[in-house]
C-alpha cells in the first residue's frame, strides 16, 4: 500500500501587488498575479522531502476553486507532485471555512475510495487572501485526526509511523509526537520550497476536476447559503490623513522640530 | 429525511430523475420515486420538476438562538499565567455583554490544572463568572483535550457568543471547536459590536462604509466581526446569523482591558472535565522557551522598527540603541525577519504582531500593505525613509526624508530636550 499524502493547497491573489484605487477606494485586483499560497507552499514542499526519500509514497494535493485554479495545481505538479485535484462547482462557491472543510472532507473522502487510505495530510497554516488559519483543523475535525498546527520542523520516523515536529509558539516552540495518520499546518520557516523541473513539467500530469456529484457531498453543508457566517458589509479602511514632512537645513534642526511636535501631540 | 413525490402530480417527464446530483430519483413506471438513502436533501429536484409534484424535504432543524445566552471568554493561560488577551477580551466582553442586555454576563473560562488563583483576577478584570475545568491532563494545551472540554461546557451551559485571543494556540483551538460545533468562527478580529448604533458609529469614524442602508434602531444583538482580509487591503464584517454559538478570534494588542477592580468577586463554576489519557493522541516532549529576549510588542508605548532601509542586519545595532534610548521596544517589517537579519518574534505586520504603541518609529521601512495593517492604528507614527515616496509617508503624523544613520542620532540627542524645545517654541 501506497503512503498517501494529500497536500491542501489554495490558490490566491498575491496580496503583495494588490493596490487600493485611492479614488473609489476599491481594490485593484487587474493585473494581480495569482500564486500557489505562500504556507501551502511549505507543505508541499514538505510532502516532497518525504517523497524524495522513502519508497512508495503518492503526494496528491487537493485545493477548491474555480477552473482556473487548474493553474496552480500543474505547478504543484511541476514540482513533483503525482496528480493535482480540484473540487469545482457553483453550488461550493461563497463556501465560508466551515463549507470548505465540508467540501474538503467530501473530496479526500472520493479521494480514498479512488485510490486508498490517506496517512498524512499536511496544509499550509493560512491563506495570504482570508488569513483565518481554520480550513486546516476543521478538516482534521471532520475526520477525527490528530492535528500539530504552526509546524516550523518536521522529522518522520523511517515507518511513516511517527513524526516529531516543532510547533512554533510565540516565544519559543513545542517539541510535539504524533502518530500517522494526522493533519499538520506548515508555516514558511519549515524549509524552502523548490521550483518547478523539467521532469514534472513534461512528466506524467494528473489533473483530476471533480463537481459536487462527484464528491457526493450534501449540498447543504457547502455554498453560500450554507455557510454559517455571512458577510454583512465590506469596506475599505478609512484612509489616515496625511501627516507633516518636517524639513530643516540639517538633519539636528529636524529633529528638533519632531521633538516639539511629539511634545504637542502629548505622546511624550 | 428527504424529499417526496407527490403521485398524483407525478407525470413521469422523468425531469427529475436527470437532474439528480445524486442518482436518488428513478422512474418506476410511470411515477417518479426517490431512494431515501441517496438524497441529501438538496432540495435540486423541487425547482426542476414543471408538475410541483415534489414537495420540499422539511428544513434541518433549526437552531434554537434563545437557548443561548452570556459571553464567554476563553481565558488563556500558560503555566499558571494569563495571557494579556484574556483579560483584553474580558473588558470586550463586558461592553458587549452589557450591549445585548443589563442581564447578559460576561464568564471567563479557565482550563488548566492548578490554576485556582486566576480567577481572581478575571473578577477583577471584569469577569462576573468564571467557569474552571480543571484536571492534569489540561495542564498544557492540547487541542484534543481542550476540545474535549470546551465541547463539554458548551454543551451544558450554552453561551450566545465565545471569544478567543488569535495566538498560536486560540487559532488551533477556536476553529477546532467551530467545526465540532457546526457553528461559524470568524478569525483574527480587530473590532466587535452586537449593537447596529454603535456599529454605524465605528463605521462612520474608521472606515469608508455607506451606513445609510443601517437602522440605528435595529433590535438585532447578533455579533458584528470586523476583520481585515487581502493582507489589510479590504476590511469585511462577518456575521453568524443561524447558528450559536457566534464565536471570533480576537488579535492580541487590539481591545481595551478594564482598569483592575481590587477585590472584585463573582460566582465560580467549577466543571468536572469527562477526559481520559486516550483522548489526547499527541506527546508535548518538550516545551522550549526561546532563548531570546520574550519582545513584548503587544504592550511597548514606543517602537523603534527597522526596514531593508537600514541596509543590512548590523543596522539592527542603531536600532537598538534608539529603542535603549527612547524607553522603547524594537520592531521589524517582515523583510528584514525574512533575510534573517532578526529573529520573527520581532516582526510587525499582518503575519507578525499588530502593534498599537504610542510611538512607532518606522526606520527605513517603505510601508507594504502588510507592514501598514500591523501598525497603522498607533497613535504616532513617525516615518524616515530616503525615499519621499515610499507608502509610510501616507500614514506617517511625522515624516522625515532623509538618511536615517543621520537622523536618528539627532533624535536620540535631542529625546531629553523635548520639553525646553517645546517650550521655546511656543513662547
Amino acid at each position: 500500500m501506497a503512503f498517501n499524502i494529500i497536500v491542501c493547497a489554495k490558490q490566491v491573489p498575491d496580496t503583495n501587488e494588490i493596490r487600493i484605487n485611492p479614488e473609489t477606494g476599491t481594490l485593484i485586483r487587474d493585473g494581480v498575479p495569482s500564486i500557489l499560497n505562500n504556507d501551502d507552499n511549505n507543505a508541499l514542499e514538505t510532502a516532497l522531502e518525504i517523497k524524495d526519500k522513502y519508497d512508495d509514497v503518492v503526494v496528491s494535493v487537493i485545493s477548491m476553486g474555480p477552473p482556473q485554479a487548474q493553474d496552480m495545481l500543474f505547478e504543484c505538479v511541476a514540482k513533483g507532485a503525482d496528480r493535482g485535484i480540484l473540487i469545482s462547482d457553483r453550488a461550493v462557491g461563497g463556501s465560508d471555512t466551515w463549507a470548505t472543510s465540508n467540501a474538503i472532507e467530501a473530496g479526500i473522502k472520493k479521494f480514498e475510495k479512488e485510490f486508498g487510505k490517506v496517512n498524512l495530510i499536511l496544509a499550509g497554516r493560512q491563506a495570504i487572501d482570508g488569513d483565518t488559519a481554520q480550513v486546516g483543523p476543521q478538516i482534521a475535525e471532520k475526520f477525527g485526526l490528530p492535528q500539530v498546527t504552526y509546524v516550523e520542523e518536521f522529522k518522520i520516523s523511517d515507518d511513516l509511523k511517527t513524526v516529531n515536529v516543532h510547533r512554533q509558539m510565540e516565544d519559543g516552540y513545542e517539541e510535539i509526537e504524533v502518530k500517522t495518520p494526522c493533519m499538520l499546518t506548515c508555516i514558511k520557516e519549515l524549509n524552502d520550497p523548490r521550483y518547478m523541473n523539467m521532469k514534472g513539467i513534461f512528466g506524467e500530469k494528473e489533473i483530476i476536476i471533480w463537481n459536487a456529484k462527484d464528491i457526493e457531498v450534501d449540498l447543504n453543508k457547502v455554498g453560500l447559503e450554507a455557510s454559517p457566517t455571512n458577510v454583512f458589509r465590506s469596506f475599505t479602511p478609512a484612509p489616515k490623513g496625511k501627516g507633516e514632512i518636517l524639513e530643516g537645513d540639517t538633519e539636528n534642526q529636524i529633529a528638533q522640530k519632531l521633538m516639539i511636535g511629539l511634545k504637542g501631540k502629548h505622546v511624550i | 429525511m428527504a424529499i417526496k413525490i407527490i403521485n398524483d402530480k407525478c407525470k413521469g417527464c422523468t425531469i427529475c430523475t436527470k437532474n439528480c446530483p445524486f442518482d436518488a430519483l428513478t422512474m418506476e413506471g410511470k411515477l417518479a420515486v426517490c431512494d431515501e438513502a441517496k438524497c441529501t436533501n438538496c432540495n435540486a429536484c423541487v425547482a426542476k420538476c414543471p408538475f410541483e409534484a415534489i414537495e420540499a424535504a422539511p428544513e434541518q432543524e433549526e437552531v434554537d438562538l434563545s437557548a443561548y445566552k452570556h459571553i464567554w471568554v476563553f481565558a488563556e493561560q500558560r503555566e499558571g499565567k494569563l495571557m494579556n488577551v484574556a483579560l483584553e477580551l474580558i473588558g470586550e466582553g463586558r461592553k458587549l455583554a452589557k450591549d445585548i442586555s443589563e442581564d447578559t454576563e460576561v464568564c471567563a473560562v479557565l482550563i488548566g490544572d492548578g490554576i485556582d488563583h486566576l480567577a481572581q483576577e478575571c473578577f477583577e478584570y471584569g469577569a462576573e463568572k468564571v467557569y474552571m475545568i480543571q484536571d492534569p491532563l489540561l495542564k498544557n494545551y492540547t487541542t484534543d483535550a481542550y476540545t474535549k472540554v470546551m465541547k463539554q461546557a458548551i454543551d451544558e451551559y450554552k453561551p450566545e457568543i465565545v471569544l478567543y485571543g488569535a495566538t498560536h494556540i486560540g487559532r488551533d483551538f477556536a476553529p477546532r471547536i467551530a467545526a465540532r460545533c457546526n457553528t461559524g468562527l470568524t478569525a483574527d478580529c480587530t473590532h466587535l459590536d452586537v449593537n447596529i448604533a454603535k456599529y454605524i458609529e465605528f463605521a462612520k469614524k474608521e472606515t469608508t462604509l455607506d451606513t445609510s442602508t443601517l437602522d440605528p434602531n435595529s433590535s438585532d444583538t447578533g455579533i458584528k466581526q470586523t476583520r481585515p482580509a487581502f493582507g489589510g487591503n479590504l476590511m469585511a464584517t462577518i456575521i453568524c446569523p443561524r447558528t450559536r454559538p457566534q464565536m471570533s478570534t480576537v488579535r492580541p494588542g487590539v481591545m481595551q482591558k478594564r482598569e483592575p477592580e481590587k477585590g472584585a468577586t463573582g460566582e465560580i463554576v467549577t466543571i468536572k472535565p469527562e477526559i481520559k489519557a486516550e483522548d489526547i493522541h499527541i506527546t508535548i516532549k518538550n516545551i522550549v522557551k526561546s532563548a531570546k529576549e520574550l519582545v513584548s510588542l503587544t504592550d511597548a508605548d514606543i517602537i523603534c522598527s527597522g526596514g531593508r532601509g537600514l541596509g543590512d542586519a548590523s543596522g539592527f545595532e542603531l536600532i537598538e540603541k534608539f529603542a535603549k534610548k527612547v524607553g522603547g521596544v524594537v520592531g521589524s517589517s517582515r523583510a528584514c525577519v525574512d533575510a534573517g537579519w532578526i529573529d520573527h518574534s520581532h516582526q510587525v505586520g499582518q503575519t507578525g504582531t499588530t502593534v498599537k504603541p504610542k510611538i512607532y518609529f518606522a526606520c527605513g521601512i517603505s510601508g507594504a500593505i502588510q507592514h501598514l495593517a500591523g501598525m497603522q492604528t498607533s497613535d504616532i507614527i513617525v516615518a524616515i525613509n530616503k525615499d519621499a515616496d515610499a507608502p509610510i509617508f501616507e500614514v506617517a503624523d511625522f515624516g522625515i526624508v532623509g538618511d536615517l544613520y543621520k537622523v536618528i542620532p539627532e533624535i536620540m540627542k535631542e529625546w531629553d530636550n523635548a520639553e525646553a524645545l517645546f517650550d521655546a517654541a511656543n513662547k
